[in-house]
């Protein structure tokens, strides 16, 4: 039994490395951006100051925050706190393979779910409103899944 | 943007005699009906006043070519070539020699005359059973001059419903969202025009993002979504005066409009802390009701004709999928289970389908089911696709296509496409811009 699993997962270790070299320079590059389909990439991404970036990116679908989501949030929080003046908009935004409709309660799903992280950090709701643009406004104009993925996101914006 | 009235003098329709011809619109059509549409006759006095007031001429030749144009983009008609036709119009009008329409094959045969009349357009116009050598309907009536191609939409009307037993869609209208600029910053226009294209009238500036106008049952009002001062709301505008209103007074996002059958009442989706529900306001009590109340996102919400029932779509069993309930937000039934996501339901006006955008393995569909989720039927299969709306006579699905775009934007497109119910006819509605969100008006002249 034990030997079976050793030998399944020796075999399965060595399709993965056998699949992972024999994908071009390319793909790696997009993997390394990518997490499951959750951008991991910088590129599109701005700070509120240094050191706070100022989005979170989503899986398909989905509002889930990530682990790399609730550290941004965090950072975020910490800034808010130290600049209590300061207001936010939270824009929650989707990838172009949805409904128009169904896009629009997406985005506000993403950016409530950013909204609720924050406040849970100790920012007012009141310093903190939402709107989302559904698929009307991609960062990345492409049509392929490294776009779409910095596409599903929900940004911070200061709002004075 | 005035809808005129039409004034009909007089309208006989001959008794239906027996073995008349008759068009099946229930399947693809692969042997289309030969028919001669003889241009209308003008005498020369008319001609001349309609070129001064029009600055067009032959205006009756321009009346049967918008004729012509509506029975071909059905694919159910085959308009012959004017080139072949051996008896003159005006001859034509009065008594056709069907030998002659035999002869080029012509099966039916539509002729007619113009006349200026104290400064009104007079239309008078008749289709013939050509092998019968029977008339199947004559008609007149007066209207403004610059009404002449609505003159041909309700000749095409007239002549759809005569031969295939229902009622037409030509004197109709689209309202859409006219796109332009780069996908990023991409600027939407509320625009209007007639169903064959002509006519298109820009409502909104593009100062602010609009999207999903419908037409209210009187076409007269469109309910729409505007990120008017970046408050996305829905919003009621007035066609003919151009007045602009938000719909009630939401703390929050709302979309996703259409109206209830009876005009009265505007249902939409109200977004509040990562919650879509469904609402329902009475345009004249101003009384706001809660439809549904669901944790889930719950939008696209769509009456029956009957106003009974709404179809909305909602992700409460984790994806998006199909939904039926009665108008009070009671008996919530699921209705799709086919494999993938399925969104936009849009209830046929007659009452007996569903149309929908689904979407499974990376590809959009636009399909059709019965309103208990049975049947369901796949028309058109493209990279992207979704929205669909149904002519008044559910026999047409308009809906709008986004091509691909590489990884710099290029080769992005948005464009109107309308499909018939039987999976035929697949066409590219032109459109100046590009365009997205149709939502096909019912007969104007009724």
């Amino acid at each position: 039994m034990i030997s079976n699993k050793i030998l399944k997962n020796i075999f399965l270790a060595f399709l993965l490395s056998f699949v992972l070299s024999a994908c071009a320079t390319q793909t790696k590059k997009v993997d390394s951006q990518m997490q499951g389909d959750v951008y991991t990439g910088t590129d599109t991404v701005e700070y509120l100051a240094t050191g706070v970036p100022d989005r979170v990116f989503f899986a398909t679908n989905e509002s889930v925050l990530t682990t790399a989501s609730r550290d941004t949030l965090r950072k975020q929080a910490s800034w808010l706190r130290k600049n209590p003046d300061i207001t936010v908009v939270l824009e929650g935004h989707a990838d172009e393979r949805g409904t128009r409709e169904y896009n629009l309660a997406l985005g506000e799903r993403r950016a409530n779910s950013a909204k609720d992280y924050l406040m849970t950090y100790g920012i007012s709701s009141n310093r903190i409103s939402v709107i989302s643009y559904g698929k009307e406004r991609p960062v990345d104009s492409g049509s392929n899944p490294l776009a779409w993925s910095k596409n599903r996101r929900s940004v911070t914006v200061k709002a004075n | 943007m005035k809808l005129i009235k039409i004034l009909i003098i007089f309208f006989i329709i001959t008794t239906k005699s027996f073995a008349l011809i008759e068009v099946d619109i229930t399947r693809g059509n692969l042997n289309p009906l030969p028919i001669a549409v003889s241009p209308l006759f003008a005498d020369k006095d008319s001609n001349k006043n309609f070129s001064e007031e029009l600055k067009i001429d032959n205006v009756g030749e321009q009346i049967s070519e918008v004729v012509e144009n509506n029975l071909k983009r059905t694919g159910l008609f085959n308009p012959l070539e004017r080139k072949a036709f051996l008896q003159n119009p005006d001859l034509a009008h009065l008594k056709p020699r069907f030998e002659d329409w035999t002869l080029i094959k012509a099966q039916a045969l539509v002729t007619g005359q113009v006349k200026f009349d104290n400064g009104k357009l007079r239309v008078e116009f008749r289709l013939w059973d050509v092998l019968a050598a029977k008339e199947m309907i004559a008609l007149a009536f007066t209207t403004v001059p610059n009404n002449w191609r609505r003159v041909g939409h309700i000749i095409s009307d007239k002549i759809y419903e005569r031969l295939t037993g229902e009622k037409g869609y030509f004197d109709t209208r689209i309202i859409y969202v006219a796109e332009q600029g780069p996908k990023t910053k991409r600027i939407k226009k509320l625009a209007i025009m007639d169903q064959d294209s002509f006519n298109t009238k820009y409502l909104t500036l593009g100062n602010e993002l609009v999207l999903t106008p419908r037409f209210n049952p009187t076409n007269q009002m469109v309910t729409y979504l505007s990120y008017f001062k970046n408050l996305p709301r829905v919003y009621l505008l007035d066609i003919e005066t151009g007045i602009q209103e938000v719909v009630g007074d939401f703390p929050g996002m709302t979309f996703a409009p259409r109206f209830s059958p009876d005009g009265k009442k505007i249902i939409m989706s109200f977004a509040k802390d990562g919650n879509s529900d469904i609402y329902t306001m009475n345009l004249e009590s101003r009384i706001v009701e809660r439809i549904t109340n669901h944790p889930s996102i719950d939008t696209s919400p769509s009456y029956s004709p009957d106003g009974k029932y709404i179809t909305f779509n909602s992700d409460r069993s984790g994806f998006q999928q199909i939904y039926v309930m009665k108008s009070d937000g009671s008996k919530v039934k699921r209705i799709s289970f086919g494999k993938g996501l399925y969104g936009t339901p849009v209830w046929s006006p007659r009452g007996d389908l569903i149309a929908f955008t689904k979407l499974h393995k990376g590809k959009f569909y636009i399909g059709v089911m019965r309103t208990d989720g049975s049947g369901e039927r796949l028309l058109t299969e493209n990279y992207y696709q979704e929205a669909p709306s149904w002519s008044p006579n559910g026999r047409v699905l308009i809906f709008y296509r986004e091509t691909k775009s590489n990884s710099k934007g290029e080769g992005f497109s948005a464009k109107l496409w309308s499909i018939d119910l039987t999976g035929y006819n697949e066409r590219q509605v032109p459109t100046e811009t590009d365009g997205s969100d149709p939502s096909w008006s019912s007969l104007l002249s009724n």
